[in-house]
């Protein structure tokens, strides 16, 4: 019997619940391992569970200065969607939205992976052929995508304000049906325990402090429950990537820290049943199983690693939030939150070998991290066990920049704070 | 008489009756009441229903932190949901109605789930649902399936679809010292700051100043605490340096001493006064902010003790001292610590027979018994409640002997007969706001309870905020805050003498009673002791996992009541003491914000409209407008009956004809002026601009530093040092931004100023075969043949009697002129040139007809330089100087730039004569089912009337080797597709023989 | 976040432009160095401390200010205009 099912519930609910067993263990560190992964966050642990379960290494393990989770996979607006301009990035978040559709299954851990749609509205004819272009440059590889017309719009979301007085009406939509939401915490919480049963060990409260060295090759790490050695070393601390290079001294990447708040308004009955981006600015939203409202907008524009927001973006995201939803007004935010985001000089991530022989790199998630948990710790896994990328990220080179081979679905150029 | 309001007492005014109605039926209660009292006092005791278990709720409290009582209120359509009732005040005609039930609160189908009953502990929905791993439920599905019906269930109250009609307004203001909280600490600090002179702001989250002294049987110098703090309320309205702001919540402190509140200015009053907002957003700047927040009362974890009518000792006190209600007429208190004591006091006084005092602590002191026996209670020392009973309504209790060292239970259990069970869990000072300041609460194992750190911003606490519970040390500790806030030093001049009763502000270190049956750790989100022990056997031990795998502490009251018994519990199965298991840090905001009040006057109002001068002229001509960025643009002027591909064809077609002429005032006017303007603009240019002469005008590209195409335009030279640069409408901002950058951090040894002069000057493009003539028509004091106005040259004339500039460039690709004059003159020259025109055949045209020429000709616009294509892409390296480095130059020719992969600019002719649609892709191979294989996508298309076909340009990859050759187009999208022919982008007029006449 | 202007006095953020890390010298005009280059565009410090940057005040005099601001806290430790001259020390 699978360890999750509802018969384990009922046999366990019979026996008062005494009998489960913890998620994932609490190991001591060993001395080494064959691969040590920084970070306990949701990339990270997808990276063990791949190594184990793909390629069988299981002298594996995590390193998490907190508690599991702790970063942004516990901080996100849960989006999940692979709906992309470029094709680099769209075969790289399909595979990942693959991945998606049979995680569950997969970790034996429901994460309510929900496919109900993510809608993109237009506000301008130039920006309905826009995301014409991007939905048919989904379609060219694959994958879904579909227009949809203000009517249709209308049924999908009554409570949206689609009438021609607004001040940006709607115009249309771009929707990805398969994109949805998924239940954040369950992602870590089930790669954690999908990689613990799987061998690999997961460390909280150790805290990286140092990189081993031999001449170049990285050969481990110190940390504050002592020093590991490795034969691998990767890092998935995307949020603090620049401040665990600094400890391997690499003192400049191509990213820039920045703070993205996140809201969730008091519980409703369900009124949005899908994910929806505003077109005249930058603001999502979506509705949680428990009935919050979870929404978001631009990033805080400037450095920060302090994860707390800035006032005049609350009232900025709220402001786009009632020029879609005018009958929102008197339902009330109940909670906010920042999580630091790596945000890179083109929008896209870095997964890859090095810089550091022994080191391998997963970082620069921007705000998009969330999706890519499956497809990025799957691509990380292969470049760890193969020492080379596989083609789903042979394009998130580090040197991409210098050589301009950089992957800009927003065409903002190398200023991070807008992609 | 209502059944449960006391004959006397309550700061109520008993002579004004207020009616209402809650689910339907009418109510009636008196000015002060809120909808909790007022209900509570006509006998109600079921108030809502838990979120998983639907379990019937009573009021657990009396203010902002209640999570059972939740209701919608209702004005009209609009409905305002999870108000909890104990923060609603009563007026005329209030219509509230519960949530979360089916068909009625009092009947609830969903109740059934409590059948559920172990199955449904913390996290089992990530335990199942995941349905078959092959069928037709398969992947998501069936998960899919099953949270349909989750979502259905849960949810609180319902939102509004009908548009908000209320108005929301935003305050900024500063201050010396802000004041959060105004019981007798912050009224003290604010007294004593306003007295040294400072600019005071008070704030108070209910309706009535004076917090704990409105519910207190205590005095204060002599009289009622309630009224010693109206007369200290008194004196502060009276001063100009003072600010009163009731039912105003402070609920986030940001960066720089930067506060938000929000004031709740009508939603108490029947009809607001005239120009009122329903509720102000206040963004407060403090120099020194003085926390003066108060406690939370905890409840006890015991079985049953969610039953209604189980309710916090201090706020059943509340309801009879504040409200004149009494919440029972046998009541009996639960209590581990000394505070119960003073509400089974003022319950006594009240009227109400208080039938026990259950207290865990074996070791009760000579004055609690003192107390005890003054309440006429039996003191029940050493003993804990283990059950209550009763269904919607609370009927008896049993307690049992209690050890509070081991925790143990023994000897029989007896019942007692009582309707409300008061419980006092000890006290939690409020310190969200210093946490959310950014420090770290630390625990204090004598109080039990968090206390606010060392500020990391610039705040003072006092009162029971610090762990100060008694009312003595918060007068003195808000004396202190406040002088010290407004800069005084200490006073030695003698305090308010404050008479209460007695008590030991330590509670013991009991937090749950363990015994048979569930005891809810958080209320409303059903999360039992038992749910926070299996999170423990599975691992989700520190307070972060706690919360986010029990959702403890993540209801409406946002952990208020929950936070610390939670962290209890769990600190007891590890073993450890509660603050190893951690704490949590609190985010704004303090309590929950609407959404309207935070988007204030921006709510219906999102963003400014950006119009020409011209604008009313276009609407009152015909014109169907199109919104670009913040401006309004025609789009078409069409006739009647007429599509808009006829209206723009039939423009396009006349203007080549003839003349037609378009509103061009949206583009970007930067003027460049200096010494060094045009050493600036061969910077900034990737072609030379110090080589144009006065008097000419120049087409110019710029790169980004990465070597892309940023942004293109003409620029005039109309002196030495004086440039007027024109920017595309989209990016008028950035390249303001652009330039301002590099001269002010980059090159600032360069004499140049630049100006936005977007909104100074109106434009008008006029092109065609006519144009020059209509230009000579209505022009004064210049010539306009080609003598005086080649190519590209500039003549200073008059229109109207309005002196304009005239610029002869094209982007049609007819002779055309862009005129220039002052805004506000922008439609007397509109209207002249329009005049002129007439005879001649001019049409005016609108952005599809400018868009049809210009894609005729093969210009770039935004749609091709989008941020991705370099000058090659677009076939602009001639405008690549090679001789000076400029912005991009180094940049520009790295192998990813210049790879023959690369989508270059294309022109396409569609070979079905079937239009295109913007944003279709090109294939080589045809395959309308599974598209794949893309080449490259349309940026722009239209009909050409001067193709007399169906064009458009592309970004097509290796695009100019491919001219000649054919392609399909692939738009899925819109099935749409069919073969077509790539060709160079030039489609009309290639030479330019046309414009340049 | 209040961010001193020499011209304007203290602002709310809300009136300023983040224009980024200002420590990455631009290489000269005409220099061929493509690895300057790069490292100009692409890389940066990122801090978390107090960080060099530069800020406009485009909601109000539009000068370019070179501000210490730290990263953790987001305290403001001096603001000075990026083209020279009229540093203000604020930390505390």
């Amino acid at each position: 019997m699978a360890e999750y099912s509802a018969l384990s519930l009922l046999k366990n609910a019979l026996n008062g619940n005494q009998d489960w067993k913890p998620a994932w263990r609490k190991p001591d560190p060993k001395a080494s391992y064959d691969v040590i992964v920084i970070g306990g966050g949701g990339h990270g642990l997808s990276t063990a569970y791949y190594l184990a379960k793909e390629h069988g290494i299981t002298n594996v393990a995590v390193l998490e200065k907190g508690w599991l989770g702790s970063g942004n996979v516990g901080r996100n607006t849960t989006a999940v969607r692979s709906n992309y301009l470029l094709p680099q990035n769209t075969r790289f978040y399909e595979h990942s939205m693959k991945l998606w559709e049979n995680l569950s299954h997969d970790l034996n851990y429901n994460v309510m992976f929900s496919q109900r749609g993510c809608l993109n509205l237009a506000h301008t004819p130039a920006q309905l052929d826009d995301y014409a272009r991007r939905g048919n440059a989904m379609r060219h590889l694959g994958v879904d995508a579909e227009l949809l017309s203000v009517d249709q719009i209308k049924r999908l979301v009554p409570a949206l304000d689609v009438s021609g007085s607004a001040r940006f009406p709607v115009l249309g939509g771009l929707m990805q049906p398969r994109a949805g939401t998924a239940r954040h915490d369950a992602v870590a919480w089930g790669y954690a325990r999908g990689a613990d049963r799987r061998g690999v060990d997961i460390i909280e409260n150790c805290e990286v402090t140092g990189f081993l060295r031999d001449g170049d090759r990285v050969i481990g790490v110190t940390t504050t429950r002592g020093d590991i050695r490795a034969k691998k070393v990767a890092l998935a601390v995307a949020g603090s990537t620049g401040r665990v290079m600094q400890l391997a001294g690499i003192s400049h990447m191509p990213i820039e820290s920045y703070v993205l708040q996140a809201f969730v308004s008091e519980s409703i009955k369900p009124i949005i049943d899908t994910v929806l981006t505003f077109g005249m600015g930058h603001f999502y939203i979506s509705q949680s199983d428990k009935g919050g409202l979870v929404y978001g907008g631009d990033l805080d524009g400037y450095n920060s690693y302090a994860q707390r927001g800035s006032l005049p973006i609350v009232d900025e995201v709220m402001s786009e939030m009632l020029a879609l939803f005018p009958g929102l007004a008197r339902l009330r935010m109940l909670r906010s939150w920042g999580g630091v985001c790596d945000m890179t000089m083109d929008g896209s991530p870095i997964i890859t070998t090095g810089p550091l022989p022994g080191m391998y790199l997963n970082c620069g998630w921007c705000y998009g991290g969330f999706k890519a948990t499956p497809a990025s710790g799957w691509c990380f896994a292969w470049t760890i066990a193969k020492d080379e990328p596989h083609e789903f990220n042979a394009p998130f080179t580090l040197d991409r920049f210098y050589r301009g081979l950089i992957i800009d679905d927003k065409g903002q150029g190398a200023t991070p704070r807008l992609h | 008489m209502s059944p449960r309001r006391a004959e006397t007492g309550g700061r109520i005014d008993r002579l004004r009756t207020i009616r209402f109605t809650f689910d339907g039926s009418p109510y009636t209660g008196h000015a002060g009441d809120t909808l909790a009292s007022a209900l509570l006092a006509s006998g109600v005791t079921l108030f809502g229903r838990s979120f998983k278990y639907h379990r019937p709720r009573g009021l657990l409290a009396a203010g902002v932190e209640e999570p059972n009582a939740l209701v919608t209120v209702l004005r009209g359509e609009v409905r305002e949901p999870n108000i909890p009732a104990t923060m609603v005040e009563i007026y005329d005609g209030l219509v509230a109605v519960s949530q979360n039930r089916s068909p009625s609160l009092a009947w609830d189908i969903g109740a059934l789930n409590q059948l559920g009953g172990k199955l449904l502990s913390a996290g089992f929905y990530y335990k199942t649902f995941m349905g078959p791993v092959f069928g037709p439920l398969k992947g998501t599905r069936f998960w899919m399936f099953c949270e349909h019906f989750i979502r259905r269930a849960a949810g609180l109250g319902k939102a509004s679809i009908a548009p908000d009609t209320a108005r929301y307004e935003r305050m900024n203001a500063f201050c010396d010292v802000l004041v959060v909280g105004s019981g007798p600490a912050g009224l003290m600090a604010a007294k004593a700051a306003a007295d040294q002179g400072a600019r005071v702001i008070l704030a108070e989250l209910e309706a009535r100043f004076g917090g704990s002294a409105n519910w207190s049987d205590e005095t204060i110098d002599g009289a009622p605490a309630a009224d010693w703090a109206g007369r200290i309320v008194g004196q502060l309205e009276g001063n100009d340096n003072v600010c009163l702001l009731p039912r105003t919540t402070v609920w986030g402190y940001y960066d720089g001493n930067t506060l938000a509140a929000l004031e709740r200015v009508t939603d108490h009053k029947e009809v607001p006064a005239k120009g009122e907002p329903r509720q102000r957003s206040w963004a407060i700047r403090a120099k020194t902010v003085v926390l003066a927040t108060g406690s939370f009362e905890r409840p006890l974890v015991f079985p049953g003790n969610d039953r209604p009518g189980v309710m916090l000792a201090h706020a059943a006190a509340r309801y009879a001292n504040q409200y004149g209600v009494l919440p029972g007429e046998r009541i009996a208190l639960f209590t581990n610590n000394d505070s119960a004591y003073r509400s089974a006091l003022a319950l006594k006084k009240a009227g109400a027979a208080v039938v026990a005092i259950v207290d865990v602590r074996s070791d009760v002191s000579n004055e609690m018994s003192r107390l005890a026996s003054e309440a006429e209670a039996e003191l029940l020392a050493g003993h804990a409640v283990v059950a209550t009973e009763g269904g919607k309504a609370l009927t008896g209790l049993k307690v049992q002997r209690f050890d509070m060292m081991s925790g143990a239970l023994s000897g029989d259990e007896r019942s007692i007969h009582a309707d409300c069970l008061a419980m006092s869990g000890g006290w939690s000072p409020t310190i969200h706001l210093a946490s959310q300041a950014g420090a770290k609460a630390e625990w204090d194992p004598a109080k039990q309870a968090f206390l606010p750190p060392q500020p990391t911003q610039r705040w003072i606490g006092a009162g029971a905020f610090t762990g100060s519970f008694s009312t003595a040390q918060a007068i003195a500790e808000g004396r202190a805050a406040g002088l010290q806030a407004a800069g005084g030093s200490a006073s030695s001049a003698p305090l308010p003498v404050v008479e209460a009763a007695p008590g030991d502000p330590d509670p013991a270190p009991v937090f749950e009673i363990k015994a048979k049956g569930k005891s809810f750790v958080d209320f409303q989100h059903d999360v039992t002791a038992e749910d926070v022990r299996l999170a423990h056997r599975e691992g989700f031990v520190s307070v972060e996992h706690l919360k986010r795998y029990t959702t403890l502490g993540m209801a409406t009251d946002q952990g208020k009541n929950s936070n610390v018994p939670g962290l209890a519990i769990m600190a007891e199965a590890l073993g450890k003491p509660i603050p190893e298991v951690g704490t949590t840090r609190f985010r704004p905001p303090y309590t929950a914000v609407s959404i309207g009040s935070l988007a204030a006057e921006r709510f219906g109002d999102l963003k400014p409209e950006r119009l020409t001068p011209m604008h009313d002229w276009h609407i009152a001509n015909g014109a169907t407008m199109y919104s670009a960025g913040l401006w309004y643009r025609p789009m078409i002027y069409g006739l009647p009956g007429e599509t808009v591909e006829q209206a723009y064809v039939r423009e396009a077609k006349a203007t080549r004809e003839s003349a037609g002429i378009v509103d061009v005032s949206t583009l970007g006017k930067i003027a460049v002026q200096g010494p060094d303007a045009a050493e600036f603009l061969d910077r900034v240019y990737t072609n030379m601009f110090s080589t144009l002469a006065v008097g000419k005008a120049r087409y110019g590209l710029m790169l980004r530093e990465d070597g892309l195409a940023f942004d293109d335009g003409t620029t005039w030279r109309l002196g030495e040092q004086e440039f007027l640069m024109t920017t595309t409408t989209a990016n008028a901002g950035k390249v303001m931004q652009h330039l301002e950058y590099f001269l002010d951090v980059i090159w600032p040894e360069l004499k140049v100023t630049v100006t936005s002069v977007t909104d100074e000057w109106a434009g008008a493009a006029i092109g065609g075969p006519k144009a020059r003539a209509i230009l000579a028509a209505c022009v004064t004091g210049t010539a306009v043949d080609n003598a005086a106005l080649p190519f590209m040259g500039i003549v200073h004339g008059r229109i109207a009697g309005v002196p304009v500039v005239i610029c002869r460039l094209s982007f049609s690709g007819e002779m055309a002129f862009e005129v220039y004059s002052g805004a506000g003159y922008g439609t007397r020259v509109w209207e002249a040139l329009v005049e002129a025109g007439r005879p001649l055949g001019l049409v005016t045209y609108g952005l599809e007809a400018l868009g049809t020429m210009r894609i005729e000709k093969g210009h770039v616009t935004g749609a091709e330089i989008d941020g991705r294509t370099t000058a090659r892409d677009l076939h602009l390296e001639w405008m690549l100087s090679k001789k000076k480095p400029f912005i991009g130059s180094a940049m520009m020719d790295r192998e990813g730039l210049i790879s023959p992969e690369r989508l270059q600019l294309v022109g396409l002719v569609s070979l079905d004569n079937r239009p295109f649609n913007g944003g279709a892709h090109i294939v080589e191979e045809l395959d309308e089912e599974n598209p794949h294989d893309s080449i490259g996508h349309i940026t722009a298309c239209c009909y050409s009337p001067a193709l007399g076909k169906y064009i458009a340009l592309a970004l097509v990859k290796d695009g100019k080797a491919r001219h000649g050759t054919r392609a399909f187009v692939s738009d899925p999208l819109r099935k749409r597709f069919g073969p077509i022919e790539i060709v160079s982008n030039h489609f009309y007029d290639p030479d330019g023989s046309r414009m340049h006449g | 976040m209040l961010i001193t202007c020499p011209y304007c006095g203290p602002r709310d953020v809300i009136e300023f432009t983040y224009q980024g890390d200002g420590n990455r010298e631009r290489p000269q005009p005409a220099s061929q160095d493509l690895d300057a280059w790069n490292a100009y565009v692409y890389d940066r410090l990122n801090p978390a401390g107090d960080h060099n940057e530069i800020w406009q005040h485009s909601g109000g005099c539009r000068a370019h200010l070179r501000v210490v601001r730290n990263t953790l806290t987001h305290e403001i430790l001096s603001t000075a205009f990026a083209r020279g001259g009229h540093k203000t020390e604020s930390r505390s």
